[in-house]
């Protein structure tokens, strides 16, 4: 069938802000949805809150609105578009809901508007529990025995009916938020009225308890004419009990006969065939280990996190592929772009083994349980390409960037082996490490997999790699034993030190034996048919099929990794746009990256891709075969910047700023002369390494000092210290990782914090535009509100930030980007931190001011000036609409962490809102971060003494909104003193009803809670924080947030939004 | 145990250098690679592979060890077996025993721990060509590589047949399937849809068959040139003339146009894998299908008024099946019976059944 000619114009629904369970996939779906349907002459209308995707750029669709992803937005979108069609399954969980939304309402009916991909009563069928149980046993697919109870009472009835464990599975919420396993009864009252009150329609699934069978997942894709065919498969390492999107995942399935593979195969084609689908969906099953039972665990009727895998791990487009289906074209009229010969109907096949590991955020947040349940707790991960397990297995490890290269990273020798057994038992991010330490120990297979439910092949595997440890450190390295290492991917490093020698010894034998990395091509086919599309992944002991190119110029692209907090899909946008940009200037490109989520590892974005981890070995081993003429690691974030000494030594030029200069903005000392020099000041401060010279300093400079490592990316690390309790307590967390660079201890300045991204060519610098804070200094930047432009800073400050941007940049010797932070305080300008490099705010500054941002900065670096490409130098004369970015957090889906907003990163995410006034744009922002205000119009208040005499005028305000304020007796005394209308309520560890039953009693909307900085924080404080949180409460940490949000709910009207089309933001 | 080197020697002069696995004993055969990720005891126990030495592209194979009751016949027929890694710890609650033991048993050579994807590229590029797998070191390529240019399997057909007929199953219908070197799935989905089979070696002459008065006739999968079974062409004419309801897969398939004055041809690498896409021409419907065949029907050579195409490939374009006017046959390229491979097409059996009650 081909396309339906009737569709002309379509809305595409983002999925909006990264949070956890929620990432980056949908910007890679997204896009490659765009332009598929770009390709077929559809006009594409874009709608996500989200500026630091690549779905939101001009080129990538018609009409782009960045704003909240809300039923009344879209319905004006619609409306002012005249779109015909809305393609809801691409954008997760949000827009699905969304577009379910507004069909429920009527709204497209109304307006002939078609819901194209699939159908209403699918989504209905799959996503809806009651319905999808009756479908399945319609058609015989078993479910595990559940039902679906929407109050507490049907669920402690049902479950004692089947017995515990049960697991919760609330209706309609994304990454398993509020889910859980509960084992007795106060647990599950626990679990399900924090579930019920998270699921959009009030239901929650309770079901028989399969943890520890097999979870195997299906990609299946399905056309308007029935043809079905399943992508890929996937088994999940760790048993059922884990949510996917934090289990190891190897694709495809390992330890599956082709009884079991069919059996399962069979049934999910059944199953998108009974729902109706049109696309791509997921299959999620439990299989018994040892028989042919299974169950349908859910399924997914939209591209998700498992496609993005699935697409990267076979090289079949599911996202380009759905959206041509959804234009009415079968399967066998669609063209396999890699192969350019065969069809999309038909089914990868493989010839290497993918392992996928997901990269978990207990690094930020060290108070966090690391236990992994059913509810998804991983901001990303990392995906690597092997032809063994093993190799895989290294690979994806190294490739994690979290101190870890081997099965030895963590180091359990010292533990006894009954608490070795216990750690078995606790199934948490760290737990492969630990089933190596076991295996090392000698403890059984059987043993282990009793514990751990993980197959036995496995586990064998992870025995593999520790043999070749025990092997590494006692044989001689023959040519034999060191091209065995090197087959199952033991870095150099690792084989080094188990042998007593040294990398650059390993490497030299490595030369000696001839023992090299070896390309092989994704292909889909196995090698059937001749593909022509340069996706690679490394290999030893094999032959190299890596094409040789000799074009003109060769770029080398460092991508960004897996997303984390602090790193995110920005620096994969920067990465993209780079290569775009040296495409355009006649460069050949090379992206080496290893996310399976992001645009920038898409097979068509550069010239070839390397799926490889981003390591100096792995890298230079690309390096010594493609011979690149240049590297360019400003784009990549920390991780590409990280490379740049190792690069250097492999002889690869760096294009743009010089690693020297990096390392200058790094290194205290001589960015101390470098201020000094540009006559610059910045708040006083010193390099120490130890606790105790830390005091001493901060004595010298007065308390509160901040404290920090160097070379660090989102403040990690970073704290506030009042007294010097906090100096011992953070400099002992610092130093638990090894510190190369000292740590920096300066004053601290409150003031108004201002970033700067500016693009120099060595000469001229030209800036978009200021920004500045909504929070004072002390939040981090990447956690605190910004606006474009700057709004309550001097025309006299401005200038000065003009020119000492123009002076680091120029003393730097700057080519190509730079972000710089200020502190204005008492209109003093000061420089807090500089960073030559690309930054978080460049796709949002980029969208906001039309200018092109990446794309300037790489034609400066490949040796354009800003005056030729027909730029005026320096400031940029303000764009037509006000921005505010406004920072999302995924606290909801960590328990246990603190969501106290401090010098230390912790938000996932980011949404724009943007319009013609500061208010509007504020209450978009507002809006589009999830905050929707107001429900109960009851609010909390807890302030610090030192913020209280500020918080009186906040209060004062909402109560004028009509809230009624509760508040604990200190800030409720004073504020009634200063004739606020406030309500008295007892603190936690009184008697009921105290704050507590308030918060779990559902009836606020928000809680402002200013608690102190360092080691006085109080633990009540923090209980309140997370409670509030858990039960879906919005909750703020700083006045500026809550001065902020009160402004923008005086001015809130939804009804009145004006639309902003960023793609008419013209070029200045 | 230290692991015995083991060589694979290809007729243009490749050599790949493994280790042996299985028997060490010297074969020399038609190397064809497979594509399929999981079934590798169903592709080893295939009679059609017999003749042939496979190469799986997947590169792990063995991890669920062997399933007795998956074999597709009595034993594994393939001269040799050629894979990237042999796992050394297979798990599965119905596995038996390694796959390494089931070659040893078998006596079936074979060698591991070489690139498959090298040797799949060449065999694609170059088209299927005959190798040796030897442990022998000092092998001289002078003497080995005439032998290999003038290697050709024959009368194959003959090796995989059963030796006598036997009945199997009870049911309404009574199906006589001519056993080329069929998989037992075939004579399993036989009896799931409710049939009583007879399976008849393949030199079975026509009469003694249709003196059983069948309700339906099937002619199976098997090894080896098509056009080399002339005495069976000969018997397959007379079934065709019975008008007794025919379906036929695989070389049956290639058997049934043969005997109607059509041609076929050897294919550059044919298709060996569960990723085939096959169109049904009359509903448009894509069926995901299990391959192995080397050989397929010319589609040119095929009178227009006997037989047309009732499925192509959506790859290649080469016929996937044959309806044949004004008489019940029915014939397929690919296997509906699976095993190894998706399940997708298994209706056509009941479309068989349909034939026989018409």
């Amino acid at each position: 069938m081909p396309k339906n000619p009737n569709i002309k114009k379509v809305l595409v629904i983002g999925s909006g802000p990264i949070v956890i369970g929620q990432a980056a996939e949908f910007d890679y779906a997204g896009t490659q949805a765009c332009r598929s349907l770009k390709e077929e002459g559809i006009c594409v209308v874009l709608v996500n809150s989200n500026p630091a995707t690549i779905m939101t750029d001009k080129d990538i669709a018609d009409k782009v609105y960045i704003e909240p992803l809300t039923i009344p937005v879209l319905e004006k979108i619609i409306l002012k578009e005249q779109v015909d069609s809305v393609l809801p399954t691409l954008g997760g969980q949000a827009a699905l809901n969304l577009a379910m939304e507004l069909e429920e309402a009527g709204f497209l009916r109304e307006h002939n508007v078609r819901l194209i991909g699939t159908k209403p009563e699918t989504i209905k069928k799959a996503e809806d529990r009651e319905e999808f149980k009756l479908t399945m046993e319609k058609i015989g697919e078993p479910c595990a025995p559940s039902e679906v109870v929407t109050n507490v009472e049907d669920g402690i009835a049902f479950s004692e009916k089947i017995g515990y464990p049960v697991v919760l599975r609330p209706a309609y919420t994304l990454g398993g938020s509020g889910g859980g396993i509960a084992n007795n009864r106060e647990e599950l009252i626990d679990i399900l009225s924090n579930g019920l009150r998270l699921s959009r329609v009030g239901q929650v699934l309770v079901e028989r308890c399969i943890a520890g069978w097999k979870e195997i997942e299906y990609e299946v894709m399905r056309d308007s004419n029935g043809n079905c065919i399943t992508v890929c498969n996937m088994e999940n390492i760790d048993p059922v009990g884990v949510h996917t999107g934090d289990s190891i995942v190897v694709a495809p399935s390992q330890t599956l006969g082709d009884k079991e593979y069919q059996m399962l195969r069979s049934s999910a084609l059944n199953i998108i065939t009974e729902l109706n689908i049109t696309g791509g969906c997921n299959v999620q099953y439990a299989l018994h280990p040892e028989s042919f039972e299974y169950c349908v665990i859910e399924v997914n009727p939209r591209v998700s996190r498992s496609s993005a895998l699935a697409s990267k791990a076979t090289g079949y487009p599911i996202a380009k592929v759905a959206a041509k289906i959804a234009l009415g074209y079968t399967l066998d009229e669609i063209k396999n772009a890699i192969t350019g010969k065969t069809y999309a109907s038909f089914e990868p096949m493989l010839d290497y083994c993918v392992v996928k590991i997901p990269r978990l955020p207990f690094d930020k947040f060290i108070s966090a349980k690391r236990t992994l349940t059913t509810q998804m707790k991983a901001t990303g991960e990392v995906m690597s390409i092997c032809d063994n397990f093993e190799g895989a297995l290294m690979k994806a490890i190294r490739s994690l960037e979290q101190h870890v290269d081997s099965l030895m990273s963590y180091d359990y020798s010292n533990v006894t082996q009954e608490e070795l057994i216990r750690k078995l038992h606790r199934v948490d991010d760290r737990r492969i490490f630990v089933i190596a330490e076991a295996i090392r120990r000698g403890i059984s297979y059987e043993t282990i997999a009793e514990i751990t439910k993980i197959d036995i092949w496995f586990i064998d595997k992870i025995a593999i790699l520790t043999e070749m440890e025990a092997r590494l450190s006692s044989e001689p390295l023959t040519r034999e034993l060191l091209a065995e290492a090197k087959r199952i991917e033991f870095p150099d490093t690792v084989i080094a030190s188990l042998s007593n020698r040294t990398e650059r010894e390993i490497k030299e034998l490595r030369n000696e034996y001839h023992i090299h990395a070896a390309y092989k091509m994704v292909d889909t086919c196995a090698a059937e048919f001749e593909a022509t599309t340069p996706y690679y992944y490394s290999v030893y002991g094999s032959e190299n099929e890596l094409a040789e190119t000799k074009p003109k110029k060769k770029v080398l692209v460092l991508g960004s990794g897996p997303i984390r907090i602090g790193q995110g899909i920005e620096f994969d946008y920067c990465s993209v746009h780079s290569t775009w940009a040296f495409s355009r200037e006649g460069y050949e490109t090379i992206i080496v990256n290893n996310n399976p989520e992001t645009v920038s590892t898409d097979f068509d974005i550069a010239d070839k891709l390397f799926f490889e981890p981003l390591t100096a070995e792995d890298v230079e081993s690309i390096v010594e075969l493609e011979k690149p003429d240049g590297a360019v690691v400003q784009f990549g974030g920390q991780t590409a910047i990280k490379l740049t000494e190792s690069l250097m030594k492999m002889g690869v030029p760096i294009l743009g700023t010089s690693a020297e200069n990096v390392d200058a903005a790094e290194d205290r000392e001589r960015f101390d002369e470098i201020l000094e020099q540009c006559e610059i000041p910045r708040p006083a401060g010193f390099t120490v390494f130890t606790a105790e010279e830390a005091k001493e300093v901060a004595a010298k400079l007065g308390y509160p000092v901040l404290v920090r490592p160097s070379y660090v990316l989102g403040g990690q690390g970073m704290q506030i210290a009042i007294n010097e309790n906090d100096i011992d307590e953070f400099i002992g967390i610092i130093n638990r990782i090894t510190q190369e660079h000292p740590i920096l201890v300066d004053k601290y300045l409150m003031g108004k914090e201002i970033e700067v991204d500016a693009v120099c060519d060595g000469t001229d610098i030209l800036i978009p535009g200021i920004m500045e804070h909504i929070e004072r200094a002390g939040v981090h930047s990447g956690d605190s509100i910004s606006v474009y432009p700057a709004q309550s800073i001097s025309q006299k400050s401005k200038d000065t930030i003009v020119e000492y941007t123009k002076r680091l940049a120029r003393a730097l010797h700057v080519v190509g980007l730079i972000n710089i932070q200020f502190i204005v305080c008492d209109e003093e300008v000061y420089v807090i931190e500089v960073n030559p490099r690309s930054s978080r705010t460049v796709p949002y500054i980029s969208k906001v001011t039309g200018i092109p941002i990446v794309a300037l900065a790489t034609q400066v670096i490949i040796g354009k000036t800003l005056k030729e490409l027909g730029y005026t130098p320096g400031l940029q004369p303000t764009a037509d609409y006000i921005a505010v970015k406004m920072p999302v957090f995924s606290f909801e889906k960590l328990r246990g962490a603190d969501i106290s907003l401090g010098p230390e990163m912790k938000s996932t995410g980011e949404c724009l809102g943007i319009a013609k006034t500061f208010n509007e744009a504020l209450y978009k922002a507002f809006l589009g971060a999830g905050v929707n205000l107001p429900k109960y119009k009851q609010m909390i208040m807890t302030v610090k003494d030192s913020s209280k005499e500020e918080a009186v005028e906040i209060a004062r305000r909402f109560s004028k909104l009509g809230y009624r304020i509760f508040a604990t007796r200190g800030t409720y005394e004073y504020m009634k003193a200063r004739g606020i209308d406030i309500l008295c309520t007892n603190k936690i560890e009184e008697e009921a009803p105290n704050l507590m039953d308030l918060i779990l009693g559902h009836r606020i909307d928000l809680v402002i809670d200013i608690p102190n900085q360092g080691s006085v924080r109080s633990h009540d404080g923090f209980v309140i924080r997370r409670n509030a949180i858990e039960t879906g409460v919005n909750v703020l940490t700083s006045l500026d947030t809550a001065m902020a949000l009160v402004n923008s709910l005086e001015n809130a009207d939804e009804t009145q939004l004006n639309l902003v089309d960023i793609v008419q933001v013209k070029n200045i | 145990m230290k692991d015995m080197k083991a060589f694979l020697i290809l007729a243009d002069g490749t050599v790949f250098v493994g280790t042996s696995i299985g028997s060490a004993k010297e074969v020399i055969s038609e190397i064809v690679f497979n594509t399929s990720m999981t079934g590798y005891l169903e592709v080893l126990t295939d009679p059609s592979y017999a003749g042939q030495a496979v190469v799986m592209t997947y590169p792990l194979i063995g991890n669920y060890g062997i399933c007795m009751e998956d074999m597709e016949s009595g034993r594994p027929w393939p001269d040799g077996f050629i894979v990237r890694e042999l796992s050394r710890l297979p798990n599965n609650f119905r596995s038996e025993c390694t796959i390494q033991e089931f070659l040893s048993k078998y006596d079936i050579p074979g060698i591991a721990g070489i690139d498959t994807r090298a040797l799949t590229k060449i065999l694609r590029e170059k088209g299927t060509m005959n190798g040796m797998i030897t442990t022998n070191e000092n092998f001289d390529l002078n003497e080995i590589l005439p032998k290999l240019q003038q290697y050709k399997p024959h009368d194959v057909v003959r090796r995989v047949t059963c030796d006598h007929p036997y009945t199997v199953g009870d049911g309404e219908k009574h199906v006589a399937l001519i056993d080329l070197g069929a998989k037992d799935n075939m004579c399993k989905c036989l009896q799931k849809y409710g049939c009583e089979v007879t399976v008849y070696p393949a030199y079975t002459k026509a009469e003694e068959i249709l003196q059983m008065k069948p309700d339906g006739i099937m002619l199976s999968n098997g090894p080896g040139d098509p056009k080399e079974c002339t005495e069976i062409i000969e018997e397959i004419k007379k079934l065709c003339d019975s008008n007794v309801p025919i379906f036929a897969i695989c070389l049956g398939h290639q058997l049934m146009a043969l005997a109607n004055g059509a041609d076929t041809h050897k294919m550059k690498y044919g298709h060996r894998g569960g990723n085939h896409p096959v169109k049904d021409l009359k509903s448009g419907r894509v069926y995901i299908s299990s391959q192995n065949h080397g050989y397929v029907v010319d589609t040119s050579s095929m009178d227009p008024g006997v037989a047309e195409v009732a499925f192509v490939n959506v790859n290649d374009g080469t016929v996937e099946g044959l309806r044949y006017f004004h008489k019940k046959i029915f014939t397929v390229q690919f296997h509906p019976e699976a095993c190894p491979g998706p399940l997708d097409s298994e209706a056509l059996f009941t479309e068989f059944i349909k034939m026989m009650e018409v």
